[in-house]
């Protein structure tokens, strides 16, 4: 069925289909609808879940800790100072091996008081166990959190996936959403760890450096088949949808010269502009990174690469710059643009790629 | 009545303290509540006496979350058991300071939603497995490794707090009651919805006396009227027998404090304040009993 929808509704529309038993939540900007969405569906029958409205992030993803141990499909939404309230328990869930789904709706950190797009917030949390996908439209919103469900559930996985959307840039913009019966694509959810009386056991007690150390590689370990796993499910999904989506999702690369490397909505301002420079004659490609947890290999090949970070790690640079870096041992424009919903349009891109200064890092607006 | 210790969850040689009260008091919960039990835990003295992996000397599950989140964890654990039907006890088990500091937004949020569960506030009056420091639960002039003069601030009153969300069942308890204790998590279970117990666990190398006294220092918490155990249903009080006994002859209160090491140095004047602020909660909880309140 073809509708409209926010990015935002679009999270909640996928989260109506895969029916989670839990769902946790702590309302914040702009992460708001989707809460809001959630509890009218659950108000009206349409949602059989059990919504739990807590008081903190930091709640919100302790009962999604709760509810997953016990074997339970569980659901949470949050966004900037909320991840970072509920940090702690983010570790929890990882180290914990629960298959927990969260949507982040990325944006700026106070102070001082900024309620737009950033990647600051998740991209802090690229450390912790986690899943991470980074998604540019309406629909890959909706189709994202249906598949984050079936890789966090997969037994090779057992690790949280969090979906993040950019704030008001895709969370409040609306766009066309296909949305379908999902019946069948996601397998009950089967926790071989789960928590129950007929089975009893401790969970995450005090652990010495050997043990600590082996359940940590596990989690790593995991990580690594994890891409197979997201692979599969983005195959099945193909299959069953027509939707296909990779690890990057690569405009006019084939050929390029230099490529644009992006997370989120800036990925498709920057198809916009590589048509523009491909009629100056500029073979320029583009290069959304969409899983950025697990670190995709990436085929640059000899090419330049520009790289915009919309997030910074301050006294060492952009956070996607030095994992490209890291990744492909070569070096790249860096620019840091977006930061705290500054504007940045495919023209401005343009001018990135046409100015690039390979070596040097560029914070838009800001340096000369 | 329970029958106490019909069957024992704990199994033996934990790496409890000599005397301590808070494995005594799990020991009775846990035969009390049976063996379709969850147990949650923060960070505390518990996290330190079910082993270390993969051992665990608990007969139960046992999941250890984060300090601060005990009752979020186990709201999430109740809603999802009750979305499958199950009837399993899910039971929060944290020390003071998990309940009374860190962890008091968690247990307030669960207990206004409703959570049914049941939340046990073993309180041991410090930080006990981090050595001893203070908490919003140590009483007035007791010395801890954070107030090695004796603490400025008198003890945070929890059991008002938790009886301000008005939830159908709380109560308090000491380990030195047994059967006191046992009766009241069985009708903490029985109660549909959030329930609270607030237990007294006198801890010998934190208040510094010798572990056989252990018994006899709970006693003396309750007969001196320095602790007192009653239950609450919503507005409703009910005082338990033995705190009915020490507000008609109550033990001098220097009989409790003395004996204690953490209070060495302590002021009379200190001592008379505690005293007047345990009397004025007996005579409030006796207002309350008489509905006049």
């Amino acid at each position: 069925m073809l509708t409209i929808s926010t990015g935002n509704n679009a999270v909640a529309a996928a989260v109506r289909r895969v029916k989670p038993a839990v769902v946790a939540a702590y309302p914040i900007t702009p992460q708001t609808e989707i809460v809001e969405q959630i509890a009218n569906y659950v108000a009206d029958g349409s949602l059989d879940t059990r919504y739990i409205p807590v008081e903190s992030e930091h709640s919100a993803m302790a009962a999604c800790i709760g509810a997953s141990i016990t074997g339970s499909r569980t659901f949470t939404a949050t966004s900037s100072h909320g991840l970072l309230y509920m940090n702690e328990m983010v570790n929890w869930a990882a180290g914990a091996r629960l298959p927990i789904v969260m949507a982040n709706v990325n944006r700026a950190l106070g102070p001082g008081w900024n309620v737009w797009a950033e990647h600051t917030d998740s991209l802090q949390a690229r450390d912790t166990g986690w899943l991470q996908i980074y998604v540019s439209t309406v629909q890959e919103a909706y189709d994202a959190v249906v598949m984050a469900f079936r890789i966090a559930e997969d037994r090779r996985v057992y690790l949280p996936v969090m979906v993040n959307l950019d704030g008001f840039t895709l969370s409040h913009i609306t766009q066309q959403l296909y949305v379908s019966d999902i019946d069948g694509f996601i397998p009950p959810m089967e926790l071989d760890h789960r928590i129950s009386p007929d089975d009893p056991h401790g969970y995450g007690c005090m652990t010495g450096p050997q043990d600590y150390f082996r359940i940590r590689y596990d989690i790593e370990r995991s990580m690594r088949e994890s891409y197979a796993v997201i692979q599969e499910t983005e195959k099945a999904f193909a299959d069953r949808f027509s939707r296909s989506y990779g690890f990057t999702d690569e405009y006019r690369c084939e050929d390029a010269d230099v490529l644009v490397i992006t997370l989120g909505t800036l990925g498709k301002e920057a198809e916009v502009a590589v048509d523009m420079l491909r009629d100056e004659g500029i073979a320029a490609g583009s290069m959304r990174i969409r899983w950025f947890r697990p670190f995709p290999p990436l085929d640059t090949r000899d090419r330049e690469l520009v790289v915009i970070d919309r997030d910074y790690s301050f006294g060492c640079g952009g956070i996607l710059a030095d994992a490209i870096r890291a990744q492909t041992k070569r070096d790249c424009f860096s620019v840091i643009a977006g930061i705290g919903g500054q504007e940045v349009t495919y023209r401005d891109i343009a001018g990135f790629v046409r100015d690039r200064r390979i070596g040097e890092e560029y914070w838009f607006g800001v340096d000369a | 009545m329970s029958g106490l210790q019909e069957t024992e969850y704990i199994l033996k040689c934990t790496s409890a303290c000599a005397g301590c009260s808070t494995s005594l008091i799990l020991r009775h919960v846990l035969a009390a509540a049976g063996p379709d039990t969850v147990l949650v835990i923060p960070a505390c003295c518990t996290s330190v006496i079910q082993g270390v992996y993969p051992k665990t000397s608990f007969r139960i599950p046992v999941y250890n979350v984060a300090f601060a989140a005990s009752a979020a964890v186990a709201s999430g654990m109740s809603a999802a058991f009750e979305a499958m039907g199950k009837k399993t006890n899910v039971i929060a088990y944290a020390g003071d300071g998990g309940t009374v500091d860190i962890g008091i937004q968690a247990l307030s949020g669960a207990l206004e939603r409703e959570t049914n569960f049941l939340y046990i506030c073993y309180d041991n009056e410090a930080y006990g497995n981090t050595g001893m420091q203070r908490s919003g639960s140590t009483p007035l002039g007791a010395r801890t490794t954070t107030t090695p003069e004796g603490k400025g601030h008198k003890k945070k009153d929890l059991d008002r707090i938790v009886a301000a969300h008005s939830i159908p069942y709380m109560a308090t308890a000491c380990s030195a009651y047994p059967k006191d204790l046992a009766g009241k998590v069985e009708k903490a279970l029985a109660t549909k919805g959030p329930a609270f117990i607030h237990v007294l666990a006198p801890c010998p190398p934190g208040w510094r006396y010798p572990a056989e006294k252990t018994i006899e220092m709970g006693k003396l918490a309750v007969k001196t009227g320095v602790w007192a155990l009653y239950e609450r249903m919503y507005e409703t009080v009910v005082i338990s027998g033995p705190t009915k006994a020490a507000m008609i002859k109550p033990t001098p209160i220097e009989e409790y404090i003395k004996p204690q090491g953490r209070f060495k140095g302590i002021t009379p004047e200190t001592i008379t304040t505690i005293r007047l602020d345990s009397e004025r909660m007996l005579r409030r909880l006796a207002a309350e009993e008489e509905g006049s309140c």
